[in-house]
């Protein structure tokens, strides 16, 4: 019968052109609205590490001294070096890694190209595998890398498409801040979006093009950026942040269970008793640990605006909505006659009700086609703004699909009351009346 | 084939209650041809309504082909009306925007009945009536008397044991009427079970059975007192 009601739906539509194309411009509107602030949530508050989120961890502890202390007041986003280096030995979780980004001239070795600043981020060994980094060529460096500051770097694709026109350049060297390094490894796609792991870089940023061991970067001192914030006497100076009363550095570790994770908080709050028994901590001891999903929500990586226009659009979309629901109301019950003869001659309430629902679902596929070229037009102009997330904003295959699907299924709910009214019609009286 | 036994329709508001019909009995034989007649507002169209499983009653009985109806969900009188009821209409109820063909195709849609029969029981009854070089017209292209023909092309196509017709010339000149009318005598004669209402006595002269309704009733015309009285009045009249 299927096939029956599709090609009534259409007689139907073909009969009625200007209420269908008002019910289908209905729809595509507030499908097209909704789906471009949706799509747009959708990037900004989707998970960045799909399937081991919840596994990747970083905690907050409070090295500060007592001046300016609030009960319950905002931690520190960040980690000192000597924190930093005593979490990562500690060796606590699967894998962990201390971090922090920098901005740096490169060229190839050669001299072919002319230096130019490239974003960079200064880790640890096991930054690759706890973010399971892909790798297009070579690999990732290892801990005694890091203990013998062995001059390496890996390099994102698209650095080496700049340099090496995209061929295998491991083994090969870049000159990084007026030092050689070796390329052991290019990473092939991975764009973590938000850049969860240093938002300080901007929560939207882009991946880093180059990756150099933090103890080389200590070493040559190469240029560090992002936020850094100091207490107590003592300077900030570059040469002695190791030693300065300053968190400057990001530390991700994974814990691989919530009993691992509950074990780690322990671990922590240890710490924290032990650093203020030695007279280094001086704030009750207090820690936190987020995993990445609630770092995002913790930081409110997700702009209000961005959240206001969404619960707009979906108002818009609900008015659009009702004007359908007005529409098809009148287009059904105009064929009250129609329904009447239709039941006298065999049809149940059951078939008339699927009839008219099949009408409605083929308005609204028919919406959510031009919605979703609505959408497309809305992400377009969202590109064209100066936010720092306009450039992510693009429909991908699940908001594609869900566009096709809330259009289709939210028409047939429209649908529902003026079918339900007219497969209400008493035939008897319609045939009467003609 | 079918019997009504002190059958009821009252249509209630909150201040009256109106009887359209009240212990209305009748019993229709399989193969008669029976005219409904009475005056306007008696309540022959909603005892057809009734007989067509299209409206429900209020109280008594009604067997149709020995099923007893009134308890009977819509699925199952819809089931009833597609495979034993084949219905007439006096204003044809044709759907304007299918053609000739898709018309009859309707009830047969419902049935769910494969392309190739549905096709063949198509033409078949339009050739019954005339009309099967008319299958690709549209209703707006066709006369009154060929609409209704369709209308009965219809009808027949199901193969309904009772064919139900509310005053089936009502729309047509003398000359259509006479067309039409002598089709479902054709139709009775190839047995057929017709109940036909109609107010017009020529027509019902031509039925094998007359059932006259007053005020909701069947009434016997010479022992009907109403009956007399006006029949007494035409008679001073005249």
């Amino acid at each position: 019968m299927f096939g029956y009601y599709l090609e009534l739906a259409m007689r139907s539509m073909k009969r009625n052109r200007v209420l269908t194309a008002l019910m289908v411009v209905a729809v595509a509107l507030g499908i097209g609205s909704c789906m471009t602030t949706l799509t747009v949530l959708h990037v900004l508050s989707g998970d960045p590490m799909p399937g081991k989120s919840q596994n990747l961890y970083t905690p907050q502890i409070d090295p500060r001294a007592m001046d300016g202390y609030v009960e319950d007041g905002p931690m520190l986003d960040q980690v000192t070096w000597i924190d930093g280096m005593n979490l990562l030995r500690s060796k606590r979780g699967e894998h962990q890694a201390l971090m922090t980004g920098g901005a740096m001239t490169v060229q190839p070795s050669d001299g072919s190209i002319d230096p130019f600043y490239a974003n960079s981020r200064y880790t640890t060994a096991d930054f690759f595998p706890m973010f399971a980094i892909p790798l297009l060529y070579g690999r990732a460096w290892n801990a005694s890398d890091d203990e013998a500051r062995t001059r390496v770097a890996v390099i994102s694709s698209e650095l080496n498409d700049k340099l090496f026109h995209g061929e295998d350049s491991t083994g090969k060297s870049i000159r990084i801040h007026g030092t050689d390094m070796r390329i052991v490894g290019v990473i092939g796609d991975w764009r973590p979006t938000p850049h969860f792991y240093d938002l300080n870089m901007g929560d939207f940023a882009n991946t880093e093009d180059v990756f150099v061991p933090l103890s080389v970067a200590r070493e040559l001192l190469l240029p560090r950026s992002g936020s850094i914030d100091c207490w107590g006497p003592g300077g900030s100076a570059e040469e002695s942040l190791e030693k300065a009363s300053c968190v400057w550095l990001q530390f991700w570790v994974q814990l691989d269970s919530p009993a691992k994770a509950a074990e780690y908080r322990q671990f922590l709050l240890h710490y924290v008793q032990e650093q203020k028994a030695l007279g280094r901590f001086e704030r009750p001891a207090r820690v936190e640990l987020f995993n990445v999903m609630q770092w995002m929500d913790y930081k409110q990586v997700v702009p209000g605006d961005v959240k206001l226009q969404t619960l707009l659009a979906m108002g818009f979309f609900l008015v659009c909505l009702v004007n359908t629901v007005g529409l098809m109301l009148a287009k059904f019950m105009r064929r009250s006659v129609e329904v009447g003869v239709r039941r006298a001659l065999g049809a149940s309430r059951r078939a008339v009700f699927a009839q008219l629902l099949t009408e409605a679902g083929i308005i609204g596929l028919m919406g959510g086609l031009l919605g979703l070229m609505l959408a497309m037009a809305g992400l377009v102009l969202v590109r064209a703004q100066p936010a720092q997330y306009a450039s992510l904003a693009h429909l991908d295959m699940e908001m594609l699909v869900l566009t096709m699907v809330l259009a289709i299924v939210a028409t047939v709910l429209a649908g529902v009351l003026p079918a339900w009214r007219a497969c209400q019609i008493a035939p008897a009286l319609q045939l009467k009346t003609q | 084939m079918l019997k009504m036994s002190h059958l009821a329709k009252v249509y209630r508001t909150e201040v009256v209650e109106t009887y359209a019909l009240r212990d209305f009995n009748i019993n229709v034989k399989e193969g008669e041809f029976v005219a409904v007649t009475g005056p306007s507002g008696s309540g022959k169209t909603t005892f057809l309504t009734i007989a067509g499983l299209l409206e429900t009653f209020t109280g008594g009985e009604y067997h149709l082909d020995g099923v007893e109806v009134s308890k009977l969900d819509d699925n199952a009188r819809s089931r009833i009306r597609n495979e034993k009821i084949g219905f007439i209409f006096q204003a044809f109820n044709l759907i304007p925007d299918l053609n000739v063909f898709d018309n009859v195709e309707v009830p047969l849609r419902y049935r769910g009945m494969k392309a190739a029969e549905r096709k063949q029981r198509i033409m078949d009854a339009l050739e019954r009536v005339g009309l099967a070089s008319r299958a690709k017209h549209y209703p707006a292209e066709l006369s009154g008397g060929q609409q209704q023909r369709v209308a009965i092309a219809r009808a027949l196509a199901g193969s309904p044991r009772l064919l139900l017709a509310d005053e089936p010339t009502g729309n047509l000149d003398t000359q259509m009427a006479r067309g039409v009318m002598e089709l479902l005598e054709e139709i009775h004669r190839e047995g057929a079970t017709i109940v036909m209402v109609t107010h017009d006595p020529e027509l019902a002269a031509r039925a094998q059975r007359n059932v006259h309704v007053i005020d909701g009733q069947v009434v016997d015309l010479a022992e009907d007192p109403r009956f007399h009285a006006a029949s007494h009045l035409a008679d001073t009249a005249s």
